[in-house]
């Protein structure tokens, strides 16, 4: 299926999430569903949350009760293919990778877009952070209504 | 006649990893280049790269060929560079001749690196010659290297890893990318860049090609058609999309014309992209102290052509008899990178064609 939308099934995604109980806290969910050569995600977690290995082509494994949630991975992945997530209240928080302009402020409400490019929700501004470490992707964390957990994937700029 | 012990044919990725670690052995080297400027087509990557930390993984490929270059920044009185200069000419005396402006002039080598590269292939249909349709190569030069725009909506065709990227960074660049379409029954690069695009909301069409162009003086309209699992048009799939540009990104064929020139053997691959040389495992072809690395060898990635030419910039110098201080440490770290980049099945297609061309993996 993936192989030929370039969208993961909702069981795929809902795989990445593992335990909802420990998204009180932010954890990173990697959405890697593919063997390719590469291992950024890994070498940049500062905890050693991350494993892929000496084969590269491993798909990452992360561990929940290491990670913190810091988000290094977020602009460390080529593919942008890994957002941290927590739920708080009836709220899912999260920091996306975001590339493209305009970059929003905090306090903007942006819309929050799935996988297949629909826009599902809004999506309110929380953070925007952008540095040298970050080399040119923003990581925006914004909130959005808590159904919307395994369907939300980036923000876009309201027309 | 100027000589030279090393002289390397192409800048890019491959041709400056071979300088480095041929200039860190003692060699004089000439590096060859046919643009303004050093990083082959690196310095229109502005995504983030793949592979590990050896081969500059998260670095954006702008920023490698900057890294590669100043590697070199040290050896200024062994190194020679020539930009906006083309080999045009490989003889059997080693003897390179070279058009830079209006000059021609002949370099004599002890040892040649091959690291030309690759150039895109065309796909043939009614009205491909319209203008407004581009190779996705082209589109990341004009957009990424001068700011130009190829149009304003865009569909691409193919949807390997050039083909992905290129619409993502056409859609960064402000441009509508309408649709992307693949011939193919599943997506041909890695799914990451296909999810990135499908959320930004371009649709990936598979089984799916360009069958004409439409328009008086430049592209107006394409007419779609979708395939059977042979290949061939289903009537009545017939469909138009207004646009004014195509893009055409259908994979890479090594430019091996120097080397058959040399009359060097060669080999029809197809999972590595067309012809490519025969090679020992010391990277050397079927000319001794002529050596090859980098797309011209297979189609790749950026990734194994750095590290490819690390190993031929090895092997030169050793048969050159200054072998490189750390020569079997590196040896042995250079084609284990190559192996673990490999060793996926992403490589597996690379794994096969040479297997076919009757290397030893």
């Amino acid at each position: 299926m993936i192989k030929r939308t370039g969208v993961p099934t909702k069981e795929q995604i809902q795989g990445k999430f593992h335990s909802l109980e420990q998204l009180t806290k932010p954890k990173a969910i990697i959405e890697c569903y593919q063997e390719i050569p590469c291992n950024p995600c890994s070498t940049s977690c500062p905890v050693g949350a991350i494993t892929i290995g000496e084969d590269i082509n491993q798909i990452p494994i992360i561990d929940f009760d290491r990670c913190t949630g810091c988000g290094m991975c977020v602009y460390s992945c080529p593919g942008l293919a890994i957002m941290v997530a927590s739920i708080k209240e009836d709220k899912a928080y999260f920091k996306v990778p975001h590339e493209l302009l305009p970059r929003p402020s905090v306090g903007d409400i942006w819309s929050g877009v799935n996988r297949n490019g629909d826009i599902i929700c809004d999506a309110i501004i929380e953070r925007v952070m952008l540095n040298k470490n970050t080399d040119y992707t923003c990581v925006i964390t914004a909130s959005i209504p808590k159904t919307y957990l395994y369907d939300f994937v980036t923000v876009r700029c309201p027309l | 006649m100027r000589n030279r012990d090393l002289i390397i044919v192409g800048g890019g990725p491959a041709g400056l990893s071979a300088a480095r670690v041929a200039l860190e052995a003692g060699l004089s080297v000439t590096i060859i280049e046919r643009a303004n400027r050093l990083g082959g087509q690196l310095i229109k990557q502005t995504h983030k790269f793949f592979g590990s930390k050896e081969e500059y993984a998260k670095t954006r490929g702008i920023d490698i060929a900057t890294i590669l270059i100043h590697d070199l920044d040290e050896f200024s009185d062994q190194l020679e560079v020539l930009n906006e200069a083309t080999v045009v000419g490989m003889y059997k005396d080693y003897v390179l001749t070279v058009y830079q402006g209006h000059d021609y002039f002949k370099y004599k080598a002890k040892a040649i690196i091959i690291a030309t590269g690759a150039s895109e292939k065309v796909l043939a249909f009614e009205n491909n010659d319209l203008p407004g349709i581009y190779g996705a190569g082209a589109v990341q030069t004009l957009m990424n290297l001068y700011g130009v725009l190829p149009g304003q909506t865009v569909v691409m065709v193919g949807s390997g890893n050039i083909g992905l990227i290129v619409s993502y960074q056409m859609i960064q660049a402000g441009v509508k990318v309408k649709a992307l379409l693949e011939a193919s029954s599943h997506i041909g690069g890695y799914l990451v860049h296909a999810s990135k695009l499908v959320r930004l909301g371009v649709p990936i069409l598979t089984k799916t090609t360009v069958k004409r162009a439409i328009g008086t003086n430049k592209i107006q309209q394409i007419e779609t058609v979708q395939l059977d699992e042979n290949w061939n048009y289903i009537a009545g799939t017939e469909t138009v999309i207004d646009c004014d540009a195509l893009c055409i990104s259908v994979g890479l064929t090594p430019l091996h014309q120097l080397l058959s020139m040399a009359d060097i053997e060669m080999i029809y691959i197809n999972e590595l992209g067309g012809l490519i040389p025969k090679k020992n495992e010391h990277y050397e072809t079927s000319m001794p102290r002529v050596y090859a690395c980098g797309d011209v060898t297979g189609i790749e990635e950026a990734s194994s052509a750095m590290v490819e030419g690390k190993i031929a910039g090895l092997m030169a110098s050793r048969d050159l008899g200054r072998s490189h201080p750390n020569f079997e440490t590196l040896e042995q770290e250079f084609k284990d990178q190559l192996q673990n980049l490999r060793q996926g099945p992403c490589g597996e297609k690379i794994r096969s064609g040479l297997t076919r061309a009757g290397e030893q993996l």
